[in-house]
Order: C-alpha cells, then structure tokens, then sequence
C-alpha cells in the first residue's frame, strides 16, 4: 500500500523535470554519421560507378526489395545496368551495406524521405547514384581485384605480379 | 432550493459536464506528457487545445461500422445507455447553492442506482459485438462493477449517517463545521477506490485490458459509437471526483471564493488525481481484483459502517 | 553400429569410430561422401575417378583401434577396404585441409563479386567449409592472361587452383585434342595453344567441371544472374532425341541458363553444347509472343479471348478440318490435337521417309528381341557397331557415352593387375591408348572415327549391305549378301568376332542416312547376337525430341495430308509446332497450305509456315509449357514449366483444350489439368498407358507443400516489378505441376522427378548432385526420372529383314547426295541461339578430293546441283574420307530448304563470270 503511495508520489515528482522530447521540425536530432538512413549508391575514388552488380545486397535483404540486373561494359567491368530499391518496403537494417564487397551500397543519415505514394518510394539508378565516395574514401575494388577492365591490364591489380610468359621454360 | 431558472440548469450542467468530459481528453494526454517528461498534444492551436476539435472532426467522420455478426440493436443501445447513465446522475449534483437540476431528498441513492444501470451498457456492448474479446470484457466488467458497487454504497453508509440525510445538497451543508474526510477517511478510501473501479479506470481497467483483450467490450466499436464510450468514460471520472468533492470535501463551501470556482477547484483536484493514477500504478490480476472487492473492501466497509453508527449513537 | 547404405555395399569402414557399409570396390571419398559426409575435394569428380591431385580430401588412417597416431591420407586414393578406420574430424586433418586451401587460394584473385561462378562456386563452398578466411601471405600473386575460347565458354586463368579436372574432362573424357595444360611449376596454364573456338562438342560441360570461375557460360554472361535468383524446374532438353534431362533457370521473365540435371541412366553428368547453350532461342526476337490474324495480308495481334472465340467455331464439328501434328511437340499437345480434329483427321507431320523409318525402328524396337539401351548402358558396352550414323553431330550426347564404351574392355587389362577402377590415371597407365571394338559404318567420316577400330565409308545401300553380312555371319539364318567385295568381307568378320566376345554388344543405327535397309541390317544384327545368346542392345537415334511419342500415337505422314486437300474441300488447317518447309518440297508445302481459307499454326518462332498463318498463335517452349516426351530410348519424361512468360503464351496443348472448352465439347470442359489429359491418352492409346508413372501428379506434396522452383534465397521479390505497381502480385497459380511459382513450399528433398535444382546445405554448387544419389554417381534416390514404354520381346523365332540392297555403283554424271549433320546447325530450334548459330557453318556441298579434281573444282568454289527441280549454288568443300560418286550436303541450314536426301543429282561446276574471276 505504502509502495502504491510513493510510486504515486515519485511520479507525480516528474511534473517538474526537464521534457526529453526534441521539437522535430523546428530542431533536429543529431544522427550519426552512420546513421542508418536512405540509401545511397556511391562512387570509387576516380569517379567510377563503385557497384560491381555481385547481387550480395539483393540476397541479403530480408524484405528482398532491391533487385537488379548486371551487366558489362566492352572492357569487362561490370556494373549494374539497373538497380531498383523499393524503399516502400526497406526496414533499413544496413544489412545490403554489410554484405557490399566493394563500399558501394552505404545507408545515410536522411531520413526525411516521406511520401504522399509509394510509387515515388521506388528509387532507380539515376536516385541512388552519388558523385563521391561517402563514408568510405580511397577504396577501389578494381585496384584489388584480379580481373581486367579498361585502364587496369592483368598483373596490375595491388600485389600481383606482371602477366606468366607462357613461352618461357626457365625455372 | 432548487434552482430557479430549471431549463437553464439543465442546459447548464449538460454543457459543462459534456465540455469538461471532452477537455479532460486534451488534459489527460497533456497531464500523462508531464508526467512522463513529454509534451502531450501541442500542436494544433494554442498549447494543442483544438486537439480535441480535431479529435472531434477526427471521430465524427469515421466510418461507422457496425460487424455483419453483431446483434445490431443492443450494439447501438450499449453506447447510449453509458452516456444517458451518468449525465442523469449530474442531475442531482449539488454544484453551488441553487446550482442543481433537482434536489432530490434522496440523491445519493439515486446516484447509486444510475451507476448500477451503468453496467448495462458495457455488458450489452460486450455480448452484442459477437466476439471472444468483447465477451470476455463484458463479462469481467459486469463482475467487476457489480462486485464494487456493493461497498460503494456501504462506503457512504457513513456519511449518510453523520449528514443524516441522502440529500447531496444536505451532506454537504453538513460539513460547514468539518469535512467528512476526517471522520469518515476510511469511507474517502473505499469510495475512491469503488469510483476508480466503477469508471473502469486505470488501474482497475481490466475490461478494455489492451494487452489481454484488445480493447476489452468495444473491441468491435468504432466511429462516434467508440466516441461514446470514450466521453463516457470521461463523465464517469468527473462524476466521481465530483461526488467525492461533494460527499467528502464539503462541496462548494469554501471562504473568499465563491461557491462554485470552489466546488470545481475540488472536483479539478481529482480529475487530476485520476489521470496521476493512471500514469503510476500497473495493472492488478482480475483474481486479485475480485479478492480485494470481497476479501477486504466489503468488511472494511461493514465495520466503518458499523463504528460510524457506533460512534454517532454513542456521542448523540 | 552401423549404418546400411544401398547398393552393393559389403565393407564395414569405420569414421570418426562409427562403423557403416561401403562399397569395398570404391574409395574413401566415394564412401564418405555416399553417407553424406562433408568432406571437400576439388580434382576427384565421380566421373573422371581420382588422381589425387590437388590433396583436398585428406582424412586420418588409423591402423586398428589401438592405433591413436595414425597416418594422413587422400580419401580418393584410398580403397573403402574392409575395416578400415579413418577419421575426418581428427584435428590435423581439419589443419591440413585448411592449409591445403590457404595454399590454394594465395594466387586466386580478389574477385567473387564479379565472377559468375560466385554462389554456386564449389571453392567458395569448400572454402567455407574448411574455415579459411584471410590472405596470410604478403607477397604477390601470379597472373594470367586469358582466351577467346570461342562464344560458349568465357576464360579467366586467374581463377584457376590446377585441379587439372578441365584437362582431364576435355582430352580424356570427352576426346577433345585442342586444349591442354602448358607451363610448369606454380605457372601451369589450361587453354589452348592460341586463342580460337574449343572444338569439342561438350566444351559446354567445363563450365560445370571446373570447380571454380576459370570456365563460365559465356551466354550467361551475357544477363547474368545468380544461382540463388533463378526460377528452376526440371526439363527434357528437346534439341535432339536422346532427352538429356536439364535444368533451365528463368529470371526477369527471360531464360538465362541451362544446367546438367543429372540422371544416372540418361545423361548423368553432362550435357552437350546444342543442349546447354540452344536453350536462347525462347528468348529470341522471333517468338511469336501475341496470337496474330491476318486478314486481307493485314495481320494484327488479338487477345487470348479473341482467339479462342474465333477459333470455336472454325473448329466446329461438321466443319471440314484436317490438322498436322509434330515431332517436336510434347504427346499432350499431339494428342489433344487429335482430340480435336478426329483421328482420321490427324496427321503425323513428318515427311514419308521419316514416317516410316520412324514407324520401322519402334516396331522393331518393340518386337524384336534387342533391348534399347539408356546412355549408361551404353557407356558399359564393350563392343558397338555404328551403322550409318554421324552420333557426334546427331545424338551428341551418345557420343560422349560410346568415348567411355571404348575404354570397357581394355579396362580388363587394369582388373588383372588388380588396380582400382576409380584409380583413372594408374588405370590409364596400363590401358595407354588400347580401345575397345568400335565400328563406324557411315558415309562420311565421323567425329567418332578417331576412337573407332575401324571405319567404313560407303554409300547408305553398302552400309545396309555390311550390316546385313555381319548378320549373316553371326547367324546362319540371317539373309546373306551377295557380292561382297573382299575386303567388306573382312571387315564383316572381324566385327562379327568382336561382337561375338563381347559380354555387352551394342548395335546403333538410325535415319540420319533416310534408308531403312540401314535399319533393317542393324536389326538383323540385333537380332542375330540374340540368337547366338548375347546380351545385346540396339540404340536407334531418333530426329527429334519427341519422333519416339509421336510415332507410338501414330497418323499417316505428311504426303496423305496434302493428298487429303488435294481430294477434297478443307476448311482449316491446325498446326502444332511444325514448320512443313523444314519437312517437304516448298511447292507441295504452298499449294498444301494455300488449300484452306483458315490456316492455324501454334508455335514458338515465326517459322516460314507460321508465318503464312492467317491465325498464328503464341505456344509455349519447353520452358513454359509442361508436357511429356518420349527419347530415343522409349523412356517418356515429363517437363516442367519453368516460367510464366509474359504475354498470351501457353502449351499448344492448354489453347487447344481451351477452344474444346469453349465449343462445349465435353473433354475440353474435362480436362482441367495435364493429369486429366495424361488419364485420357493412357485409355485412348494404350502404348502410352505408361505416361502416367513417368511423374508425381499435380497433387503430389511433401508435407503438405508443394516444391518451390525458386531457391529459398530468391532476391528482390518486392522489387521487380515496384517501377510497374509497388503492390506485389499474387505469384502466378500452378494447377498442372507439384511445383510452386514462387520460394513458398517445402525445401525437403523431392522425388527424383521432381528436382527443380540441385543444392545441399554448405553445396552450392553443381556438386550437391552427391547428396541426391543413392550413392555417388548411382541411380537418384527413388530411382531416376522417367519411365520407359518399351521392352524387348523375348521371342527369337522371329523373322529377320531379308531385303538386301543392291551394291551402290557410282555413275559418271550423277551424285548421290547425302546428308551431312552438324551439331550447331542441323537442328531447328536451336539455331535460333545466337551463340549456337555463330558456329553453324555455312551451306557448302561436300565433295571427294578426286570428284573434286574430276570436276575442276577446287575447295570454296561455286557448284550447282539440282533439288526438287531447282537449281542449287554452293560453295565446294574437300572431304577426302567420303567415298566416290557420293556428295554431301548439310541439312537443316537456313538457305536450304528441307530435302529428301539422298537423292541423285548432277553436280556442276558453276562458270564463274569473267569480271569476279
């Protein structure tokens, strides 16, 4: 009984501290930098499209609402030739980020992303594509990678040595 | 001394009771913020008082949907019934001298039988709406109700008894030397916790007990046939802190003020004290909600009525 | 305690101190892997055998139980004897495979986001399952630089863990001589001596034997798509007899990708190029995709609706309607188009030659004492005798099979000296390059010839004659050849002796030469190693992928149809999946088709006779349809649908039982499903009474779920289509099929039937085949899909073909052409993939070096024959093996229209004009 009386005495004693509410409008709350907000598809330090279209995120997704088609280009890079997120249907939980090879797919601190209809929710290519790296400066999966593309002959890739002469028999 | 001017009352006490019933949805919200370090409604109009307009506009304009299973009678009647309940017992409140529908002699009684009518309307709404859920909640409130009522009116047995009277108005011209609260604590208790109880409040709601049954017996209601109960409710809680003004504050009498501002001043104070409840205390089990109504407020009751009695033929 | 594994199982092996049965017969890995052990490898492949190579399977050998030191050993070097003790938990095993792969994967480049192997990879699977993780090694990797391998198979050498399983598939599996291995230490390459197209005809299997990203589709490539993305059901390739079994994943509404479904007695792990990669032509650009009506030369695409009301009343009943039926048609659609018209109305659709070649070869399949053999048998035999076929480019998959039937009986060498047999390189060492009796009489050379004992080349008439010599001399009571020349004759004795010590004898014939003699002598000599006692099989390879069903429903051929308008007024024409060019002369074919005001063609591609069509309506491939087919063996097997495409296509057979609806005729209303229709066809023609076994019907569930065809990863469900509608439709309803149109449903493993892909849990990749066998490389559990129609009648009484040709005589003025196959090329659907088109050569007219000479012809020059009264201009090609007076010319090519060949014609050399000379 005495419990029921101080409990009711404990509450009515937050009658005079500070609100915790922030006024969202006119403030914002602080989100962190990796904050995991709308999505956004990033680009490789010299400027090239980052997404290898690998279908990682696409798989990981647990709502699966990212779907994409992969293509080439006459080099052999690869590329998404079109990525489609159904942000109607996203639940943000950075999963596709985790699972990216190559930095590419990356969850921002944006949330204000509200529609009057879904359709508009559906983001392409053209939405998603950034113009800079993001949070992940200096990566470049094709630098890594043992695979030829325009302007990275075999054996230029970090740690690997020049192209095997076949024709050669020495030791 | 009824009033003078008896259509005017009756409007009076129609809008100031329906008006408050509808402001305390702004005020709990707002009172529940405070308490939980929150701001409540505060956003449309000043400090978010046109939230209950819009509230208002909100539950007018909803589609008023009646389930194809539901005995469609009884399932209109049920909202009534609450609403028609307690506004008839606002007839016999006593609220400034000359400021009462009716001055019956035997007031008290007949808010005590206007409040068991009341368990009509949840029973009703419960059985008609067809459903587990409603059922259930139909059936714990009438038990809880009827199971609180009893001491309810045995917890006024001894106000009755100092006033003499069942007269409202009379019990509270009788606490001109001394509120009734001081001889009569233990009746104040009983009859706070039978009010809590008879409103369906937190933490007596187990009715509408949200995690168990949804929303108890208006699971299936919706539209203004929910607003019903929702502003019953609300008369139900101004209702009680009313009476417990009247029977246990002394009513309007207070100095410098005049009668009225007093006799809402008290009955504020409550309303207030409704909404702290509901902000602090969990949910009881209905086992033990029903084992207190019987095991301990219906003897304390009888013995306060006992001692009262005791007390007032002793000193006579 | 011990744990009782199917088959010949008699060895007690104990693991990780558990006994079980095995195969003493067999290795540790087999073993292990058979009771479903995770014990990763990469070199051993059930069939190629062990060479222990790459060092992966290592377990523990313990001596007895006292023995707690124990030994490391290579499970697929290691016979599951009798009490053998081994353990694969034991911690430096697990060390040592981990080190194994760590090594491996030191030079294996930084790139499973853009290799197409990725998620059905086989060292990522073992990669992940012995633990590695993380590059230790910090010095530089080695690289390669890749090849053009031509349009079916991508290169990228980087990959590559030196597994040497491509090496040993390509040379020694498939026979192939233009790819090897080159260089040596840590810089061993597989490719090809210079860049340029893999010759072999399986080249397509690298893609599934390689355990990594070296080899991949390259049509794949080119919309690619994970495994997991895939819609998959179980299908029958239909681009030749044989009906392998495949796999076709479906994405975004396009076909991306054919896979080996395995199937011990058809196929088993391997598929060839025509089938894997023929698979484009539903994706092309000329489907017939909408109905389309033409009227007054206006054609316009209508609705399903509107084609079903036009199309009831002028099928009514009284209404004069003949209908043509087809060989590449599943027995459902032929059947119920038979239904539809009447069974005198009904007419087979393939031309008179084939009709009864066809008809000849099932009645002796049927009633004569030869059993027909499944590839796997085949692949046992060890003594076969090829009579006027071109299997390589024909049945390309039996070609594979009869590589291996030639290394059965040298394989005896290997059994004396009590070598194992899965031990491939210690039995390949004795063996060296001894094969076993293969005889290939044909009139041109073969892609076969190289593994062959001997070869025949002559005129169909002679191969007929051989034959029939040979039957002669097996038994008495065979007719005999007049006239034999000598060294024929000597030929004929010693495939006579061959055939005669053989314990598996093997006769293959077919009507690739269009001459039933040939046919009839390979009966004979079917017939006569039965006589004798001998276990022998006789193969016929059928034209097309259902020829086998179409012949069991049975119909008068083409000729009687166009006879049949020629009598009398015709209404309508229906037909189903058939282009009739392809089959007659193109004068009969128009004035055939000209005949009737109504001309109705259902198929896929806008061929030359739906393009006539006045209503052309949208069927469905094997890819969209479900329906049955009957292979070369009589084995009748159901394939699924493994998409809805987009559009009004559907199987013939569901628009012609929607038109029977919409007449009110009662079996149009009856037959809701294809179960319906198979129960209908089992009473109307009882020689396919056996269909209905072929498959689970569509009631069949496992727990009560049906089997997804999408793979429980399945990505983007709810966003595919989210730029067209964010609401998500309801996934297509399958009321024909087991199968679900979507990941809902049970993942258990399905009846052998009924496996839309293949995948274990921790084997993603093509390898998880081993835990759906009832050991490894044996029959799927359940038994292997199919059923067959046909059993051998054990009568020897009967009668042998006693119809011997005369001798064919070269004339001065004339040549006999005959018909020259190609794999890429020769079949209809097929050369609508681009890939499969790039490598179809270019009509020419094949010529002996001396005809050639005779004719002042030289290689690439213009000649003239004269077809069906039409002069023909064709470039000469030199082909030394074919014998003289005979001329070659390839069937099938676009440019040529159908002809029967043989046929005699003048052969010109074309004068060249002054100004181009």
């Amino acid at each position: 009984m005495l419990s029921l009386l101080r409990t009711l005495w404990a509450v009515f004693l937050h009658a005079f501290r500070t609100r915790v509410t922030v006024q969202y409008p006119e403030q914002k709350a602080y989100l962190a930098p990796r904050y995991r907000g709308r999505i956004i598809l990033s680009r490789d330090p010299d400027g090239g499209e980052r997404c290898v279209a690998c279908h990682l995120c696409a798989v990981v997704c647990p709502v699966d609402c990212i779907a994409l088609q992969a293509t080439e280009d006459e080099n052999g890079r690869r590329f998404p030739e079109w990525f489609r997120i159904n942000f109607s249907r996203c639940i943000f939980c950075g999963f596709c980020e985790d699972a990216c090879p190559t930095y590419a797919i990356q969850l921002t601190p944006d949330v204000e992303m509200g529609e009057y209809h879904r359709k508009n929710m559906v983001y392409e290519k053209e939405h998603l594509l950034i113009n800079g790296p993001g949070k992940y400066p200096g990566y470049n999966f094709w630098r890594v990678s043992g695979v030829e593309i325009g302007g990275k002959d075999k054996g230029e890739a970090e740690h690997e040595a020049p192209p095997t002469d076949l024709h050669t028999l020495m030791p | 001394m009824t009033s003078p001017y008896p259509v005017a009352t009756i409007i009076g006490v129609l809008i100031v009771a329906l008006s408050i019933a509808t402001g305390l949805i702004w005020l709990e919200r707002r009172l529940l913020a405070l308490w939980q370090d929150r701001y409540g409604p505060n956003r449309v109009g000043p400090f978010g008082l046109l939230q209950v307009v819009a509230d208002m506009i909100k539950i007018f304009t909803k589609e008023d949907w009646i389930p194809p299973f539901a005995d469609k009678p009884v399932f209109v009647l049920a909202p009534a019934i609450i609403v028609v309940t307690v506004l008839m017992t606002f007839a016999v409140l006593p609220i400034a001298p000359g400021i009462i529908v009716t001055n019956l002699n035997i007031g008290l009684l007949f808010f005590l039988a206007m409040s068991s009518l009341g368990v009509y309307s949840v029973a009703l709404a419960g059985w008609s709406s067809d459903n587990k859920y409603s059922l259930l909640g139909g059936l714990r409130a009438a038990a809880q109700m009827i199971s609180y009522e009893v001491f309810m009116g045995l917890s006024l047995m001894g106000v009755v008894v100092l006033a003499g009277s069942f007269d409202l108005a009379k019990i509270v011209e009788a606490q001109r030397k001394m509120w009734f609260v001081i001889p009569q604590f233990l009746g104040f208790v009983l009859f706070l916790i039978a009010g809590i109880a008879e409103t369906r409040r937190l933490p007596f709601d187990l009715p509408e007990a949200e995690s168990e049954l949804i929303a108890g017996y208006h699971s299936e209601y919706s539209g203004m046939k929910f607003g019903m109960f929702f502003v019953g409710e609300y008369l139900g809680v101004t209702l009680i802190s009313a009476l417990i003004a009247v029977l246990f504050f002394g009513g309007w009498l207070g100095p410098w003020l005049p009668p009225i501002v007093w006799f809402f001043i008290k009955m504020f104070l409550f309303i207030c004290f409704f909404v702290l409840l509901r902000a602090s205390l969990p949910r009881p089990r209905f086992d033990q909600l029903m084992s207190w109504g019987w095991k301990m407020m219906l003897p304390l009751a009888l013995a306060n009525t006992l001692i009262t009695g005791a007390a007032v033929l002793a000193f006579r | 305690m011990s744990i009782a594994v199917p088959g010949n199982s008699v060895a007690t092996i104990y693991i990780d101190d558990r006994g079980y049965k095995a195969d003493p017969k067999q290795n540790l890995l087999h073993a292990c892997l058979s009771l479903g052990f995770n014990l990763p490898y990469f070199c051993w492949h059930p069939a190629l055998g062990s060479v222990g190579a790459c060092r992966q399977c290592a377990v523990k050998q313990f001596k007895d139980e006292k023995d707690t030191h124990g030994r490391i050993v290579m499970a697929c070097m290691t016979a599951a004897a009798e009490g053998t003790r081994i353990s694969i938990q034991d911690p430096e095993a697990i060390a040592f495979r981990a080190a194994i792969i760590e090594g491996m994967m030191i030079n294996h480049p930084h790139d499973c986001p853009v290799c197409d192997e990725g998620g059905h990879c086989h060292l990522q699977d073992m990669t992940v399952m012995t633990g590695h993780d993380y590059r230790r090694y910090a010095f530089q990797k080695r690289t390669f630089r890749n090849q053009y391998l031509g349009p079916l198979v991508n290169h990228e050498m980087n990959r590559c863990i030196q597994c040497y399983r491509c090496v040993r598939f390509y040379r020694e599996y498939a026979g192939g001589r233009d790819f090897n291995v080159f260089g040596l230490r840590d810089q061993v390459y597989f490719g090809r001596q210079a860049d340029g197209v893999l010759e072999n005809e399986f080249s397509g299997n690298l893609v599934e034997v390689c355990p990594t990203g070296v080899f991949t589709d390259k049509t794949l490539k080119q919309h690619y798509t994970r495994k997991w993305d895939l819609q998959m059901a179980p299908s029958v390739c239909v681009h030749c007899g044989l009906g392998c079994n495949t796999t076709p994943g479906e994405r975004y509404g396009r076909l991306r990708q054919i896979v080996t479904r395995y199937s011990r007695e058809v196929n088993g792990y391997f598929l060839c190029d025509r089938g894997r990669y023929g698979y484009e032509f539903v994706n092309g650009e000329f489907r017939i995709r909408q109905a389309r009506l033409t009227r007054d030369n206006h054609p316009r695409n209508i609705t399903k609706a509107e084609v079903i009301e036009r199309l009831a009343p002028l099928l009514a009943e009284g209404r004069q309607v003949i209908a043509i039926g087809s060989p590449r048609a599943s027995l459902e659609s032929n059947f119920l188009l038979r239904t539809l018209v009447g069974r005198e109305r009904f007419y087979a659709g393939v031309s008179d030659d084939q009709f009864r070649l066809i008809s000849t070869m099932i009645e002796i399949l049927g009633g004569g004492p030869a059993h027909s053999p499944s590839l796997h048998e085949i692949e046992l035999s060890d003594a076969v005798l090829i009579l006027g076929e071109d299997i390589t480019n024909v049945a390309p998959r039996m070609a594979l099979s009869l590589r291996q039937s030639v290394r059965q009986e040298p394989m005896q060498i290997a059994d004396k000296m009590h070598i194992p047999l899965w031990d491939d390189h210690a039995v390949r060492q004795p063996l060296q390059d001894a094969k076993g009796p293969l005889f290939i009489a044909s009139p041109a050379a073969t892609r076969l010839d190289d593994v062959a004992t001997q070869t025949y080349r002559a005129a169909p008439d002679d191969v007929a004659r051989l034959g029939l010599a040979i039957a002669h001399l097996l038994d008495d009571n065979a007719p005999s050849v007049p006239d034999l020349p000598s060294e024929a004759h000597t030929l004929a004795e010693s495939i006579a002796q061959a055939l005669k010590k053989a314990q598996r004898p093997l006769v293959i014939s077919g009507p690739s030469c269009n001459n039933e003699a040939v046919i009839q002598a390979a009966a004979n000599v079917a017939r006569a190693l039965c006589v004798i006692g001998q276990r022998a099989g006789l193969s016929f390879t059928m034209p097309e992928c259902n020829s086998f069903g179409l012949g069991l429903i049975g119909a008068p051929p083409l000729s009687q149809a166009f006879k049949t308008v020629r009598d009398g007024a015709i209404d309508a024409i229906v037909i189903v999946e058939n282009d009739l060019y392809r089959r007659a002369p193109v004068r009969s074919v128009d004035a055939f088709l000209s005949a009737a005001k109504d001309l109705i063609v259902l198929d896929h591609l806008l061929n030359p006779t739906a393009g006539r069509a006045t209503l052309a309506i949208p069927a469905g491939t094997f890819a969209e349809a479900d329906g049955t087919l009957v292979s070369s063996e009589g084995r009748a097997q159901r394939f699924y649908q493994v998409f809805v495409p987009e559009g009004d296509i559907q199987a013939s057979w569901q628009w012609l039982r929607d038109v029977m609806a919409a007449e009110g005729r009662e079996e149009g209303l009856a037959w809701e499903h294809i179960d319906d229709v198979i129960a209908a066809m089992a009473v109307a023609i009882p020689a396919l009474a056996q269909v209905q076994q072929a498959a689970p019907g569509a009631t069949f569930r496992i727990a009560g779920q049906k089997v997804p065809r999408q793979p429980e990863r399945y990505s983007g469900r709810t966003a595919i289509l989210a730029n067209i509608d964010v609401h998500e439709p309801k996934p297509p309803i399958d009321p024909n099929t087991p199968f679900s149109f979507s990941m809902e449903g049970t993942h258990n493993q399905p009846p052998a039937a009924l496996i839309p892909y293949f995948w274990s849990p921790g084997w993603n990749s093509i390898q998880a085949t081993n835990f759906y066998q009832t050991e490894i490389a044996g029959p799927l559990r359940g038994g292997d899909p199919g059923v067959r129609l046909m059993d051998p009648t054990p009568d020897l009484q009967g009668k042998y073909f006693d119809q011997v040709p005369p001798a064919f005589a070269p004339s001065s003025d004339e040549w006999l052409i005959v018909p020259l196959y190609h794999i890429f090329g020769s079949e209809e659907l097929s050369l609508s993939a681009p890939a499969v088109a790039e490598l179809a050569p270019q009509p020419y007219l094949a010529l002996n070096e001396k005809d050639a000479k005779r004719l002042r012809v030289q290689a690439g020059e213009q000649v003239t024959i004269q077809l069906d009264g039409m002069a023909h201009s064709l470039p000469a090609q030199i082909k030394a093996e074919l014998p003289l007076g005979i001329a070659g010319l390839p069937v099938g090519l676009p440019g040529l229209a159908r002809f029967s060949l043989p046929i005699r014609s003048v052969v010109e050399r074309e004068i060249t004009s002054p100004h181009t000379s």
